[in-house]
């Protein structure tokens, strides 16, 4: 029986806001060949392979076509998940757990640069019927439900762009961030206002990158690594896509994802034993609105944490060091790739300048995106 | 081997139609609820959902699986879509297996979808960009001219002709009338198929497919739930899959090793060693009736280039020696490509459980296996199961 999974590899390219040198192949296969260095494997080794990604983001229809060759995975057992890197990295977990699996590599990238118009192509996933004619752009969504959130737990806008203030100026100790800046919460509050009360700088800007990470049962985890970063606990969760029907101030899918990721890992007072986080950010409520339903904060108490410090770089939890979304861009569905990269390197003290000193257990945690209400949740340690 | 064994309990299909009246969320619910009532569980029972449709094209939806997740029966559940081309439908209880057999579900609802309709004027409109945008999509190939090719290689390497491959549309077809969810079950002769209008040589109308609408359902249980709920469940022994390299045109079409590799896999997991003894019924994925030819031999149930004899001598027919899409196949059910592949897997779990009706093959058949295939002529998905 396997009892743990563990990953003993990653690799990445960094992320940045255009890559016109490199095609996102030649992107995977660089991520992909740190990976398995990192790990001491050889992609003929690996038992399967995963890779996520959405057919419109990519440009082909059935785009899992294109996944095998530069991952090394040419007759091998693969599939993709439309969906983040970390529901990929469940999928990988459970193979491995089946005992049919010793191995299994995980791809996420994003070549968002190579989107002409994001916003429309976003525009593509709200309900054909009764959302789609009214022409809505994600932000506008993001807007009204952050009123929401700020009115439910009397957060303010500029408590908000204290987020982005944070999470910008961490991603300047980050050599993969793309997005780092040393600015004011009246810089975010006056930069254009995109569907009040969001502003441009509360939005995580696209970038691009790839990360791969090697997953590995117990056994085989301790043969190839003396430090594998565990995977302790695991959730997520889909509450409904009808925007009419869901509860605006409450992140639920993040909620519900995070008990099932904490009942796994047994633990019973997150607040007390999460070391340090990376949380969902793409909108700067965002971070206050997950940390809250993730029980790092408690409804309301979000931005008073920010505010005191506790979520800062030398604080009780540190959230978003790496710079989150905010600061190192937003990579869709290696949104989740980058925190669990985040998290290996932190909790095997490899993470440089910005390095959290004597952290065991971190979590990661990501949100679709607008107008889904789908996330995910991962804990890991070095225990 | 140790491993968590996984049961199918309940199955569900729509009917499939050319163009459904109701939305891609209404068929997963349909097939669902079929799928649910069948065992007598509800949505409560359910720990989590695995959602498998093609792509997003057909609908024009971008994440689509998002889109279908409540009509599946994800609400504030875990669910997750997976996704390999034309190979989804049957990699969709494989990864359901992973679901059950990993320990973190017991009861795992499966759900395969696909409305191929809503693209106007024609769904292939939605292949033209599965094509490498630098070295294809500018020669502005269509999905029937790399078929072409390959049935063209397959009958050049083994000497087949038109009329052998043809009596494959002929049996499914047939066997299609009696199967209640059919789109195009019909009488034909091999006469027809041959004067069907040629869309690219060797390929005629009657050898493809239609285009469908559809969903299918099953619900997986552990085994002490499974026992729990039914007298009959039906195992999932052996899984396989695997995908070849996305540059299809350095490959030998004659034979699909993608194919071989994913059905190895599987029967070394299910234990077995000579399958065209072992199997008992099989569902290979037909979408042209060559490919139920080729895949036959990919799945070493007859020797390479030995299918059409086969299928010739009555050997694949309902009540022949190793009785191939009983179903009617995508041929003749029809192919909402996600769907279809589900839809074998759930014609074998009645073929095994002796509930097929009309459809049912002699001899109280305990080991059968469906597949389909996707991708550029490159992905293969294997399922074995057994009654006991």
């Amino acid at each position: 029986m396997v009892k743990r999974v563990g990953i003993v590899g990653i690799g990445t390219t960094g992320f940045r806001p255009i890559t016109p040198d490199v095609s996102y192949r030649e992107m995977i296969f660089e991520a992909a060949r740190k990976a398995y260095t990192d790990a001491g494997i050889e992609p003929s080794e690996i038992g399967g392979f995963i890779t996520a990604a959405e057919d419109f983001l990519e440009g082909y229809s059935i785009c899992d076509e294109y996944c095998p060759d530069q991952i090394g995975a040419v007759l091998k057992p693969t599939q993709t998940i439309p969906g983040d890197f970390i529901q990929a990295l469940a999928t990988g977990y459970m193979m491995i757990m089946t005992g049919a699996f010793k191995t299994v590599a995980i791809e996420a990238h994003s070549k968002a640069s190579n989107v002409k118009n994001i916003d429309e192509l976003m525009g593509f996933a709200f309900d054909p019927v009764y959302n789609r004619p009214l022409r809505e752009t994600p932000h506008a969504i993001a807007g009204l439900e952050m009123t929401r959130y700020m009115f439910e737990t009397c957060t303010s806008a500029e408590q908000c762009a204290k987020v982005v203030v944070k999470n910008k100026a961490n991603a300047m100790r980050n050599p993969y961030a793309a997005f780092g800046a040393e600015i004011s919460e009246r810089d975010v509050m006056n930069s254009d206002p995109i569907s009040l009360p969001l502003h441009r700088l509360d939005i995580a800007p696209h970038a691009d990158g790839a990360v791969v990470a090697v997953l590995a049962d117990g056994e085989t985890a301790l043969a190839l690594t003396d430090m594998p970063i565990w995977i302790e606990g695991l959730g997520w969760c889909t509450d409904t896509p009808t925007l009419e029907m869901r509860d605006w101030g409450e992140a639920a899918y993040a909620r519900i994802a995070a008990e099932m990721a904490y009942k796994m890992a047994g633990i019973a007072n997150p607040a007390g034993m999460i070391d340090f986080a990376e949380i969902c950010d793409e909108y700067s409520y965002k971070e206050l609105q997950h940390m809250e339903a993730l029980k790092l904060a408690r409804p309301g108490e979000a931005a008073h944490l920010l505010e005191s410090g506790v979520t800062s770089f030398a604080g009780d939890i540190p959230i978003n060091v790496s710079g989150g979304a905010l600061g190192v861009g937003h990579l869709f569905e290696a949104s989740g790739a980058h925190k669990i990269l985040e998290l290996v390197e932190q909790l095997r003290g490899e993470a440089g300048a910005r390095q959290i000193p004597d952290v065991n257990i971190g979590l990661a945690q990501v949100w679709r995106g607008v107008p889904t209400a789908t996330g995910a949740v991962a804990i890991l340690s070095n225990m | 081997m140790g491993m968590r064994k996984v049961a199918i309990v309940g199955a569900g299909i729509t009917k499939f139609v050319r163009r459904a009246q109701e939305t891609g969320k209404e068929l997963s619910w349909q097939a669902s609820k079929m799928a649910l009532d069948s065992c007598g569980l509800s949505l409560d029972d359910v720990d989590m959902v695995t959602l498998g449709t093609a792509p997003d094209a057909f609908d024009g939806v971008h994440m689509k699986g998002e889109y279908l997740a409540d009509g599946a029966g994800a609400h504030r559940k875990p669910y997750m879509r997976h996704y390999v081309g034309g190979g989804t439908g049957v990699f969709s209880p494989i990864h359901g297996w992973f679901h059950v057999a990993s320990g973190m579900a017991d009861i795992c609802l499966v759900v395969a979808e696909e409305k191929m309709s809503s693209c106007h004027p024609h769904p292939q409109g939605a292949f033209l960009t599965i094509f490498d945008h630098t070295t294809e999509q500018p020669l502005k190939p269509t999905l029937i001219w790399i078929f072409a090719l390959e049935m063209n290689r397959y009958m050049q390497t083994y000497g087949i002709s038109k009329a052998d491959i043809a009596r494959v549309s002929v049996k499914n077809k047939g066997n299609a009338l009696d199967h209640p969810s059919a789109q195009v079950a019909e009488k034909i002769t091999v006469e027809d198929v041959l004067a069907s209008e040629t869309l690219c040589w060797p390929v005629n109308r009657l050898d493809i497919s239609p285009a469908s609408d559809g969903a299918a359902a099953v619900v997986l249980a552990s085994e002490r739930v499974a026992r729990r709920l039914t007298d009959k469940p039906v195992w999932i022994d052996g899984v396989g899959f695997a995908i070849d390299t996305a540059y299809w045109a350095t490959r030998d079409l004659a034979y699909p090793r993608y194919v071989e590799t994913a059905a190895r896999m599987a029967y070394d997991m299910a234990g077995i060693k000579e399958p065209a003894k072992e199997i008992h019924v099989a569902e290979p994925y037909d979408p042209f009736d060559y490919k139920e030819l080729h895949h036959m031999e990919g799945l070493m149930l007859c020797p390479r280039g030995e299918a059409a004899r086969l299928t010739a001598e009555g050997y694949t027919a309902r009540d022949g020696n190793l009785p191939i899409c009983p179903s009617g196949g995508a041929l003749g059910v029809g192919n909402p490509i996600a769907a279809t592949g589900l839809m074998k897997v759930i014609e074998i779990f009645l073929q095994l459980r002796g509930e097929a009706g009309k459809r049912q093959v002699p001899g109280k058949p305990t080991c059968g296996l469906a597949q389909a295939w996707g991708d550029l002529m490159q992905m293969g998905t294997v399922i074995v199961l057994r009654s006991h």
